[in-house]
């Protein structure tokens, strides 16, 4: 028989992980990038809302990551507007995580300084447990979604730092109910702004550009 | 759908323990994780019994400690669970704020022959 010994370990799955987000947060920090990590369910207006900032961005330039499952639609899309876009699908596995981001980061060129995007995989669960390296996490949700969402998916609205309410050009035909959702959303984040805008019409975007520069500037 | 990625980094993290303390096998994991880590333990334990075949940790056995989210009440401090759609103290009906309880996901111990 051998002996059986216990050992204490008290060392995290997602460490490893963290470590490398961290060193990806500094190393764009440094270079005058501010990372910004959007999250949200499929179909959100993910895609939608970065061209919405683009389209008002003035003294800050754009890089994006896109991130899929699978295709590269969005990617081919915003590269033809001329902002610098890559692609990591990730055949299968359903959020981002900070070594796909090193990596891929390793092959971008940041000439000036500017502001990262990076949507991650259309997902209101999985990308909410990685870091992958965001100063900014920006949770994209919907009045279409229903208002119930902060009290289902607690850890998306309770580690956002900004939160866009899209679609809200459909509020007519729904039944959203605003108070209950906001009253879910300030019990988890008090302080995260909350931005109402419609990808469709525009409407609310110029705040949203306004308060990403300025959080630009202020890296 | 992600806790194949995180049962090779759990595999790799026990193995790397087993070596540093002069181990040849892991017997057995002990690991925590809240309900609020996103993980699943059934998924884990599916993984780990494929992927850890020819490894330290093949055969090893997991434990894995639950633990249930709390919110925190900022009026009277009271640590609870809440209700759903509720996130009012049970004692004084402040509404909670959440913490870190409910979000562990770590290796405590291996044990190692
Ligand atoms: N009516 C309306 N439709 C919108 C709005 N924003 C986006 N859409 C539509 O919603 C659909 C999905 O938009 P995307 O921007 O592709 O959403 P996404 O979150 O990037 O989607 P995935 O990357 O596939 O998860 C498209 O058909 C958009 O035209 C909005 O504010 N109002
Ligand atoms: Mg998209
Ligand atoms: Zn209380």
């Amino acid at each position: 028989m051998h002996d059986v010994k216990k050992i204490d370990v008290m060392e995290g799955i997602l460490d490893e992980n963290d470590s490398i987000a961290a060193r990806v947060k500094e190393t764009l920090g440094e270079k005058g990038i501010l990372v910004v990590n959007e999250m949200g369910a499929p179909g959100v207006g993910k895609t939608t809302t970065l061209k919405n900032i683009f389209s008002r961005l003035k003294n800050v330039k754009p890089y994006v990551i896109e991130g899929d499952i699978e295709a590269d639609f969005d990617t081919k899309d915003l590269q033809a507007s001329g902002v610098q876009t890559l692609q990591i699908n990730t055949y299968g596995s359903c959020h981002l995580d900070a070594p796909m981001i090193e990596h891929t980061v390793g092959k971008m060129e940041f000439d000036e300084k500017g502001i990262l995007f990076i949507e991650n995989i259309g997902n209101l669960v999985c990308p909410a447990e990685f870091t992958i390296g965001e100063h900014v996490m920006m949770l994209v949700s919907t009045v279409t979604e229903g208002s119930d969402k902060p009290y289902k998916y607690p850890l998306a609205f309770e580690k956002a730092d900004v939160i866009i309410l899209n679609k809200v050009d459909l509020m007519p035909y729904l039944d959203f109910d605003e108070e209950f959702y906001m009253k879910g959303v300030r019990q988890l984040n008090p302080d995260v702004p909350v931005f109402k805008v419609s990808g469709r019409t525009g409407e609310g975007f110029d705040e949203v550009t306004a308060w990403f520069e300025k959080r630009a500037e202020e890296l | 759908m992600h806790e194949l990625p995180i049962t090779e980094q759990l595999i790799k993290l026990a193995e790397k323990h087993c070596r540093d303390n002069d181990g040849t096998k892991v017997i057995k994991i002990n690991l925590v994780c809240g309900d609020y880590s996103g993980f699943v333990p059934e998924s884990i334990h599916m993984y780990f019994d494929i992927i850890s075949e020819g490894t330290m940790c093949e055969g090893a056995e997991i434990d894995i400690r639950r633990v249930k989210p709390k919110l925190k009440c900022p009026s009277c401090g009271e640590l609870f669970e809440r209700e759903l759609f509720s996130f009012a103290c049970p004692k004084c009906g402040t509404d909670g704020e959440p913490t870190d309880i409910g979000k562990e996901f770590y290796i405590e111990s291996i044990e190692i022959e």
